[in-house]
């Protein structure tokens, strides 16, 4: 399933940019196919056991996955998948 | 000649300021009154806590209360409005109250010069009718979200990193909170502080104005505030979006209440002073004064400065190897080991963590340049400008 990923500024530097194309079944899947792509990334998206961190939200279609069965949540054709980390300055 | 109904009144001073306010349908007499009657807590007075007091003051809220114990830094002053050229080195406080009184001498300013701790949150909140999250760090962001949640008060977040902002009204019974959004902050360091990851300047002009939107939404009881919607915003693209927030009904503050009462944030954030201090003491530090005059001897020393590329061309020492702390890493296959090393960044703390990271790769003879390019500047070379 093709796939649009937008990241933040701060990640978009070890990727192609803010807006990547992206493949796969489940979130997971796209997770894992960006992470192939640009392995910087990786570790910014998941922990070392793949799950999502607790201090990164992923919105599809600007729905929590958390409530949609986190990784496992079924991506459409045409969804988008927007990362969203936590930041704290004032 | 006063105008109002009960308690609060308006004199026709205050008529004559608020007029625009007063022809505005959702406002009004009854509104106006309503702001002068309201009481908002601002946690910060810096760069988002500079929009926020003064477009609250000017708008007529009769109470603000801040919480801040910094003295203001010529560097804030590209964000922070609320305090002049003429302010740098007192405190925010005092001249955030001579601000907001130039603006509307009609508000009463409420001053906390302290830092917002588990001891006194509960004791500082309770008395207001609105909370506005204004900090810069994620402990203080989890103590204002649990203190908001268990004394029932809307908590108006903020947040802002180099580009981009976030945005969102938590803490009201019916929407999510803060964990809800984010359950854990990031390890320490992960997260770059604004201090240490740059910010745009009109950045937090353009988050803090929200936030004093909504707060004035929530005094007034008009529109719909930006409960249950994580508002994202992108300076670069200036593209504004909304993404759904949904309360977690396992979240500990405000799904099962297992938080009864305030923890420690500092610790809940994995920056307990005591470790702070252990850590610090693992790292092998040389001051500036002892590494020139070792430079200058002839001393063989490899340099390795971990700041970002635009940090070097602002300030930086000679010969140094240009390794940003992010890519170090896979920079290591490059690095003998073997050699003296000495590693550099502003004011010592990117470097310190780098220290730790090529300790943890078989260096013994490494060192963290105390206090950084800043310190550098002091001891050796004036004229490097601190930035």
């Amino acid at each position: 399933m093709p796939i649009t990923l937008h990241l933040p500024t701060v990640l978009a530097k070890l990727a192609d940019g803010k807006v990547l194309d992206a493949e796969g079944e489940t979130v997971g899947a796209v997770v894992a196919d960006v992470a192939t792509r640009f392995p910087a990334l990786a570790p910014r998206l998941r922990d070392g056991t793949g799950n999502p961190y607790p201090f990164v939200t992923f919105y599809l279609n600007d729905e929590d996955i958390r409530f949609h069965g986190g990784f496992e949540a079924a991506v459409q054709d045409g969804d988008e998948l927007t990362i969203v980390p936590a930041i704290a300055g004032g | 000649m006063a105008h109002g109904n009960g308690t609060v009144t308006l004199s026709n001073e205050e008529v004559l300021r608020y007029s625009r306010h007063l022809i505005l349908p959702d406002v009004g007499l009854d509104g106006q009154r309503k702001l002068k009657a309201g009481r908002i807590l601002l946690i910060g007075a810096g760069g988002l806590g500079s929009p926020l007091a003064l477009y609250l003051a000017a708008a007529g809220v009769g109470t603000l209360g801040l919480v801040d114990f910094d003295v203001v830094d010529v560097s804030n002053l590209h964000r922070q409005v609320l305090h002049g050229t003429k302010d740098v080195g007192r405190p925010k406080l005092e001249s955030a109250r001579e601000r907001i009184h130039d603006v509307n001498p009609h508000v009463h300013v409420e001053l906390y010069e302290t830092r917002l701790t588990s001891a006194n949150a509960l004791d500082i909140i309770r008395d207001y009718d609105v909370v506005i999250d204004g900090t810069d760090n994620f402990a203080t962001r989890y103590l204002t979200n649990d203190a908001c949640v268990l004394l029932g008060k809307p908590n108006v977040y903020g947040s802002i990193f180099r580009f981009e902002g976030q945005a969102s009204v938590f803490a009201l019974e019916e929407g999510p909170c803060y964990r809800c959004l984010f359950p854990e902050p990031p390890p320490p360091g992960l997260v770059p502080s604004c201090a240490e990851g740059g910010v745009l300047g009109v950045l937090p002009g353009l988050v803090g104005t929200i936030q004093a939107t909504e707060g004035i939404k929530l005094i007034l009881g008009v529109g719909e505030p930006l409960v249950g919607r994580l508002l994202l915003v992108d300076a670069l693209t200036m593209q504004f979006r909304t993404v759904k927030l949904r309360k977690d009904p396992n979240c500990p503050a405000c799904g099962t209440h297992e938080i009864r009462e305030l923890i420690d944030y500092d610790q809940f954030c994995g920056v307990t002073p005591e470790s702070h201090v252990t850590n610090t003491n693992e790292i092998p530090e040389i001051t500036p004064t002892q590494l020139a005059e070792r430079l200058r001897r002839g001393d063989d020393i490899d340099l390795i400065d971990v700041r970002e590329p635009y940090e070097l061309d602002i300030a930086s020492i000679p010969n140094v190897n240009l390794i940003p702390l992010g890519t170090l890493a896979e920079a290591l296959p490059t690095l003998d080991a073997s050699r003296e090393t000495v590693v550099i960044c502003r004011t010592g703390a990117r470097s310190g963590r780098a220290v730790r990271q090529l300790q943890a790769a078989g260096f013994r003879r490494v060192y963290n340049l105390a206090g950084g390019i800043h310190r550098w500047a002091d001891e050796v070379d004036p004229s490097l400008p601190k930035y």
